[in-house]
């Protein structure tokens, strides 16, 4: 019977190795992957997808009968459930899941749904949409392995497994590991020095103290958050605009260095924008925080539909909030109900709705180097916050002063009486109503602004004498009121006559957003090419008109985002030499304007989020912003707690309910990430999803009690986590996989999942090349600030550079601004630094790089000058000590003649040179190894001299020529090639 | 003291040569597989091994090139029917243009072959292989913009960020050269730089696959791959030497760690030297005989040409290199038609046709898949005054352009489809851009819903949800 052989075969297939074929089958980990993986396609959440009214993502559904009358499920009885005889089918066409969906089950698998039936059908909500409970402290048989209470869950695991940890790995490893894993540089020979000296028992955690107070810390953490948040310094597309967005990545580094607890970290990245401030400052910080959703890519490409790119904005706002914050992917529901999770299509817009309310057009408006897309502040630190101030202080001071100058009664009676003239004067004006042409769209804020006076004949034509007929009569243009006008890179004319009795000097007075330009009588008389928000009298110009007609043609062009002008004419203000007090008065009250005007504009104009537009959010029909179909509200998806009752429903009312302690999905979410980054794999490996796709958690109790820990116990602080996992034995193992038992290891575990030895990875390309900036001495440790453009080949932005909107050479950087770290490179969206490989694209948000290795890499290390110099200077820093020592064994004070450095004499310098990569010292071999290098490039060199002095020259930092009293050149370019292999070596390249 | 390999590994008290630890390493299961071969296995016996993508950025009008339509002529400045216009977008450019007046196609056409394909008489080279050629003229994309449309054709979605089609090809495939990349990528721009397209190196990017499957661009200036000349006065012998003593000292860490990554770190480097050899082998184009420099035309001679990388892409396909990626730019003209269009095929026309004319000749068309054309189609009204000759110009169509295929199973001679009496949308034979990927990768041995790799819980493919293989077109 068909069964009978069912459950025959079912034991046969025992779901772990070497369990009894009658231990029970966990859902959980059993079974809910095969189902969610085979299933769920057709069987799942997604309603319209879904086939024979069979649903198998819930016990409910899965155990009441399908369309056909079926039970899929029946627990305990193999032979009355559908599911069983469905996936058993012996006709291959009829069995699920079919063949041509790639997603047939093994006998094994097949097996282990059989027993789960067989054994009750056990079903339990997935893990990661349950809130974390703390696990008790797993029961160890070897307590005395533990150092930190995670170790407990780790060993237990080991310990079912039948392994055992491995031996805690040198103090020399351990100190390069923790330093490298909390700031990303290598220790220096002094810390090395002293960590193996300090035999007292805190000596580690005296290290890791100082590791976690170091201010590359924040540096070194902020590296997996710039691959979260897509960050780069330029926009990406067509014309790929440079940002001031570094300004946000500053801030980042900062809130990681002072450890603001994860859950006001997530808030104001989230929601600064909407948080409550003290002080103006504290306002300009929080929205800077916000910025992390304005790092995405931005279309500028001319003709780009810009409802259409809005839409892309929202979408991948919405994608970096599920990624990052609740590991969650959302993205598939964006087109229909999620195929796996229970994220409907409405759940998607409802979350989309949190992020359609900013005030932005969906393409960056303008020209030239920096595209900003509205809307952006400008932020500046406090000292040139402080520097505006005083220019505004200034500014006022002058206003005064031409108010103290009109106390002059003399003074002021003869403006009075001029004025008096001029309001006569001014009455007798006759002013026309406005005439407004059709706007003006062109690929770019300069065309628009260029309109007017382009070469273009056929455009001047259009722009300056308007045929009559086209001018549209505004009477509704109401002087002394901001009107909206609307147009990315659009100019809008506007027209008006007016008659003046007699001779008569009039005061024209504009606002605009952004840029003006005002002809009289076919004259220009004002322009001023500025991006800003209109407001009253930004700018006035005198004017003296003959009596008779005249015309006033006004141009505002907008560069993006909401425009608008603003008009009215005034009696002219003063007469042009009243009395030498106040024309001196009015004079220095433009300059300081002209100063405090050009201060604003010299602050960087960062990208930030606001709520100012209000929109209604509908679901979309596939996606497509021109197919809205039901209205939704703002809210979090309904498979997940509800908003709080009392939290707004917009960024900051998801925020709240982001890090409460009802959320599920937060804190877990970080302790995986932070385990990620130390151990090379999540405990969840897929960091991005803690859904039913995602990986089962290797080790579920410890993932949620350090949640729970970092929630309660630390108080979100991501240090105190830091801290709890690099003091543990778990962390502490050696990575080493040699012999009999490293073999096994690795047969059995090559992924380390199981966490039986410590953690060996490749670095990221950024820390290779600050390792070996750090190394020779090079690095420049300044924090923070504007992006800077080391060495790159010259023509590394080529392919930009066949735009002739702007200039694309790269521009190389000199000084100490070439030994940067490798965060604060410049990042072109477009084109990734040439030497910063693995790195994530920086389009989307990513939490995960795979670590590859290709020849181009090697050709990276070897041969950028990046490294060869640093290879230079790191020979320079062993020769300078060599010499150092040379001179105290006695020989001060005398010349010395100029030695070749004697085999023995290398010694010394190598093993200098190889501690300051890889810590350690170099045994007898590496160093007979590395004597060997040095001798065969000295033979090379002895020969070519001139190929030493190329190699020298190498890189901008200059060479100590002192060095040429004790040594010769060709030693100098000898020790640069051994030490350049020194870099190459896979232990440099590696955190092991 | 002179150091050896051998004595150092006796010293250091293996007592055997590299190569032999190298073998006992791999016994012990800790080297990496070095196999160039295969990744995945194909899903069907592939037709092709190879391609090239001819990519012409910036959009080619079909209406002047591919699509003949004799009729317009009668109607020419007349306005477009808005029935047909209002089907489909446009970009920001023209959505807001007044008139829409029909101008025919700047330039007659002619039938070429045995097959009698039509073509414009601007590319009478292509027309003389059009009996090698399997031309589409009712493809259609959603895209109105370049980059998005761009990045729709190479990675299957508008927004960047998934694997490039030669990425997943080089995934599904593996590599066939030891010594050269599987992917490589060569770009290209109109002399008079009137197109403004740009590359990004998403085009040829690995998304979400590991990087290793990242096109290379191979570059015309400076080092042609990143990096690849040695430091100023480190010699090809210093340098083979100081590589022995560092794979030395990675083999010792190795038999002392354990970690089969320093194995594979050791084979890369190695690969890197090899590298540094056969890529100016590639490059250097001494020994190319005359008449196979004449195919090409004389611009095979100008560094950084189309033409100079039609013939690269040849010795690169020779090689074993399993996708290369050519971007041209240059057709993107929306006010420069009248004197742009001739510039551009006279640029493009002679060396494509002599890159299928040189690998049929050498017997690599049966298995390579050649394949020519851009982002979206062209207007058929004009943008601008259509009573301004000079300035003549069309905007971006997505709704319907054309492409052709050579070799690689693709059917020789044949036209598939057709648009409508405007040129405006396909009006038999509708076939996306999913749809020719769907078929591209059938071609070679995929069948597009089956290679995936798995990212954020999904399984993603180059085709995202959609595309159906075209059937008529493959032979």
């Amino acid at each position: 019977m068909v069964v009978s052989l069912l459950i025959a075969l079912a034991r046969s297939f025992a779901p772990h190795g070497d369990a009894p074929v009658d231990a029970p089958v966990d859902f959980a980990r059993d079974v809910q992957p095969l189902l969610s993986d085979r299933c769920f396609k057709c069987h799942g959440p997604d309603e319209a997808a879904r086939k024979a009214g069979l649903r198998l993502d819930s016990r409910e559904a899965a155990l009441a009968p399908a369309k056909s009358g079926n039970v899929a499920v029946v627990p305990g009885d193999v032979a009355a459930s559908e599911l069983v005889a469905r996936i058993t089918d012996a006709n291959p066409r009829k069995r699920m899941p079919p063949a041509s969906s790639g997603k047939e089950l093994s006998d094994a698998e097949r097996a282990t749904i059989v027993r789960w039936i067989e054994q009750g059908a056990k079903w339990a909500g997935h893990w990661a949409w349950e809130a974390p409970l703390a696990a008790p402290l797993s029961d160890v048989r070897d307590a005395a392995w533990c150092r930190e209470p995670l170790d407990r869950f780790v060993l237990a695991r080991l310990e079912h497994e039948g392994l055992a940890p491995s031996v805690e790995t040198d103090p020399i490893t351990l100190l390069r590991r923790v330093t490298l894993a909390l700031t990303g540089l290598p220790p220096t020979l002094d810390e090395v020095d002293a960590f193996v000296a300090d035999t007292s028992r805190d000596a580690y955690e005296r290290v890791v103290e100082r590791l976690l107070a170091s201010p590359h810390y924040g540096e070194r953490m902020a590296l997996a958050w710039l691959d979260a948040a897509r960050y780069a310094d330029s926009n990406g597309f067509q014309q790929d605009g440079d940002t001031y967005q570094w300004v946000w990545r500053d801030w980042l580094v900062r809130a990681l260095n002072e450890d603001v607890p994860q859950d006001r970290l997530a808030t104001r990245l989230l929601a600064g924008d909407l948080l409550p401030a003290a002080t103006a400052l504290e306002r300009l910080d929080q929205q800077v925080a916000s910025g992390l959703q304005r790092c995405a890519l931005l279309n500028g490409e001319g003709g780009a539909i810009a409802e259409e790119q809005r839409n892309v904005l929202v979408f991948d706002r919405v994608d970096v909030f599920a990624t990052t914050f609740l590991g969650l992917t959302a993205a598939c529901a964006q087109c229909h109900d999620h195929k796996y999770d229970p994220i409907t299509q409405r759940d998607y817009y409802s979350l989309f709705a949190f992020w359609n309310q900013v005030p932005e057009s969906g393409v960056p408006p303008g020209d030239g180097q920096y595209r900003i897309a509205d809307p952006w502040i400008q932020a500046g630190t406090p000292e040139q916050h402080e520097r505006l101030a005083a220019l505004e202080t200034a500014a006022r001071e002058a206003d005064a002063a031409v108010a103290a100058a009109l106390a002059d009664p003399a003074v002021a009676n003869a403006k009075s009486e001029w004025d008096a003239r001029q309001r006569e004067a001014f009455a007798q004006v006759e002013l026309g109503p406005w005439d407004a042409s059709t706007p003006f769209v062109e690929k770019s804020f300069d065309a628009a602004y260029d309109f007017a006076a382009g070469p273009d004949t056929n455009r001047e034509r259009v722009a300056v004498g308007i045929a009559p007929a086209e001018w549209i009569p505004r009477p509704d243009l109401v002087d002394g009121v901001v009107h909206p006008l609307a147009g990315d890179n659009t100019a809008f004319f506007f027209r008006r006559a007016f008659h003046v009795a007699a001779p008569t000097t009039l005061g024209l007075h504009f606002g605009s957003d952004d840029a003006l330009r005002v002809r009289l009588d076919g004259r220009l008389v004002l322009e001023r090419k500025v991006t800003r928000g209109a407001a009253a009298d930004q700018e006035r110009v005198q004017v003296e008109l003959r009596a008779g007609a005249h015309e006033l043609v006004l141009q505002i062009v907008n560069r993006g985002g909401p425009g608008g002008f603003w008009f009215e004419a005034r009696p002219a203000a003063a007469p042009p030499e009243l009395t030498p007090t106040l024309t001196d008065a009015l004079a220095r009250q433009a300059s300081a304007r002209a100063e405090r005007d050009a201060m604003r504009e010299s602050l960087p104009r960062v990208m930030v989020m606001s709520d100012a537009q209000p929109r209604a959010t509908h679901v979309l029909a596939r996606g497509n912003y021109e197919a809205p179909l039901d209205p939704v509200d703002a809210a979090p998806p309904a498979f997940l707690p509800p908003l709080p009752a009392d939290a707004p429903r917009d960024r900051l009312g998801l925020a709240q309910w982001l890090v409460a302690p009802e959320n599920p999905l937060f804190a877990r979410v970080l302790v995986n990430r932070a385990w990620q980054q130390f151990f090379g794999s999540g405990l969840v490996k897929t960091a991005e999803n803690l859904g039913l796709q995602g990986e089962a958690p290797s080790h579920p109790d410890l993932l949620d009690w350090l949640a729970v820990e970092l929630r309660t116990t630390h108080g979100w602080s991501m240090k105190a986590l830091h801290h709890a996992i690099v003091t543990s034995a778990t962390f502490r193992q050696s990575s080493r996989v040699d012999g009999e038992r490293g073999a096994q290891l690795l047969a059995r575990d090559p992924e380390n999942r199981l966490l039986a030895r410590g953690p060996r990875q490749r670095l990221p390309a950024m820390m290779l090349r600050d390792v070996a900036l750090a190394a020779s001495g090079l690095l420049v440790p300044t924090i923070g600030g504007k992006p800077v453009y080391p060495y790159q080949p010259a023509d590394i932005w080529d392919g930009l550079a066949i735009t002739k909107e702007r200039d694309f050479a790269y521009p190389l950087s000199s000084g100490t601004d070439l030994w940067r770290r490798s965060l604060y490179t410049f990042w072109r969206r477009t084109v990734a630094p040439g030497n910063m490989f693995d790195a994530s694209a920086r389009q989307t948000c990513k939490l995960r790089s795979p670590v590859t290795s290709t020849p181009l890499h090697a050709l990276t290390l070897l041969n950028d000058p990046t490294w060869v110099e640093a290879a230079r200077a790191l020979a320079q820093v062993a020769l300078q000590e060599r010499q150092k020592q040379l001179d105290s064994n006695g020989r001060q004070g005398q010349q010395q003649p100029q030695v070749a450095l004697r085999l023995a004499d290398l010694d010394a310098p190598l093993t200098l040179a190889f501690r300051r990569v890889v810590a350690r010292a170099p045994d007898a071999d590496e160093l007979a190894l590395l004597r060997r290098t040095v001798e065969r490039a000295r033979a090379s060199f002895t020969a070519d001299r001139a190929a030493a002095a190329r190699l020298l020259a190498v890189g901008a930092s200059p060479r100590d020529a002192t060095l040429d009293a004790t040594f010769d050149a060709v030693d100098h370019a000898a020790l640069t090639v051994a030490c350049l292999m020194v870099l190459n070596l896979d232990e440099a390249q590696t955190c092991e | 003291m002179r150091v050896t390999r051998r004595a150092f590994l006796q010293q250091s008290g293996a007592g055997v040569g590299l190569a032999a630890l190298h073998s006992l390493l791999q016994q012990e299961g800790r080297c990496a597989d070095r196999n160039v071969g295969p990744i995945r296995t194909p899903h069907f016996a592939p037709k092709a091994k190879r391609v090239v993508v001819l990519w012409q950025g910036g959009a080619p009008s079909h209406v002047d090139l591919f699509d003949p339509k004799p009729g317009l002529e009668a109607l020419r400045g007349s306005e477009l029917p808005e029935s047909v216009r209002s089907r489909a977008r446009l970009s920001t450019m023209t959505s807001a243009q007044g008139r829409y007046p029909i101008l025919p196609a700047i330039r007659p056409f002619q039938r070429y072959g045995e097959c009698g394909m039509e073509l414009s008489t601007l590319l009478p080279h292509t027309g003389a292989i059009a009996d090698r050629l399997c031309l589409v003229r009712s493809l259609h994309t959603e895209a109105v913009n370049h980059a998005p449309g761009v990045t729709l054709w190479m990675s299957g979605s508008q927004i960047p960020g998934r694997p490039s089609f030669g990425a997943w090809t080089v995934y599904g495939l593996g590599s066939l050269s030891s010594n050269l990349p599987a992917f490589v990528v060569m770009t290209s721009s109109d002399v008079d730089k009137t197109c403004g397209q740009l590359f990004f190196d998403h085009y040829w990017g690995s998304g979400f696959l590991p990087s290793k499957h990242q096109g290379v661009r191979l570059r015309a200036e400076g080092d042609p791959v990143l990096y690849l000349a040695d430091p100023p006065g480190i010699t090809r012998e210093l340098k083979r030497g100081a590589l022995d003593d560092l794979a030395a000292l990675n083999a010792k860490h190795l038999a002392e760690f354990g970690d089969p990554e320093i194995d594979t770190r050791i084979a890369q480097y190695e690969l890197a030297f090899k590298m540094q050899a056969s890529v100016p082998e590639l490059l250097d184009l001494a020994g190319e005989p005359e008449n196979v420099l004449a195919l090409y035309g004389n611009d095979v001679h100008r560094e950084g040409s189309f033409a100079r990388n039609c013939l690269l892409a040849r010795r690169l396909l020779e090689r074993g290199v399993r996708f290369v990626q050519l971007m041209h730019a240059g057709w993107d003209q929306h006010q420069n038609l009248a004197t742009q269009l001739e510039v551009q095929c006279r640029d493009t026309d002679q060396p494509s046709a002599a890159l299928v004319q040189d690998l049929a000749q050498r017997g690599l068309l049966e298995d390579t898949i050649v394949l020519w054309g851009g982002e979206f189609g062209r207007t058929v009204f004009v943008q601008g005054d259509v009573n301004r000759r000079d300035a003549h110009g069309r905007d971006h169509l997505g709704s319907c352009f054309s492409m052709w295929m050579a070799g690689g199973g693709f059917r020789p001679g044949h036209v598939h489809g057709a648009s409508d009496d405007f040129a405006y949308h396909p009006a038999s034979d509708p076939v996306h851009v999913h749809d020719l990927q769907a078929t591209l990768l059938q071609q070679l041995g995929f069948d597009h819903t089956k290679l995936t790799f798995r990212h954020q819980g999904r399984d993603f493919r180059l085709t995202d949800v959609h595309g159906e293989v075209v059937k008529g077109i493959v032979a």
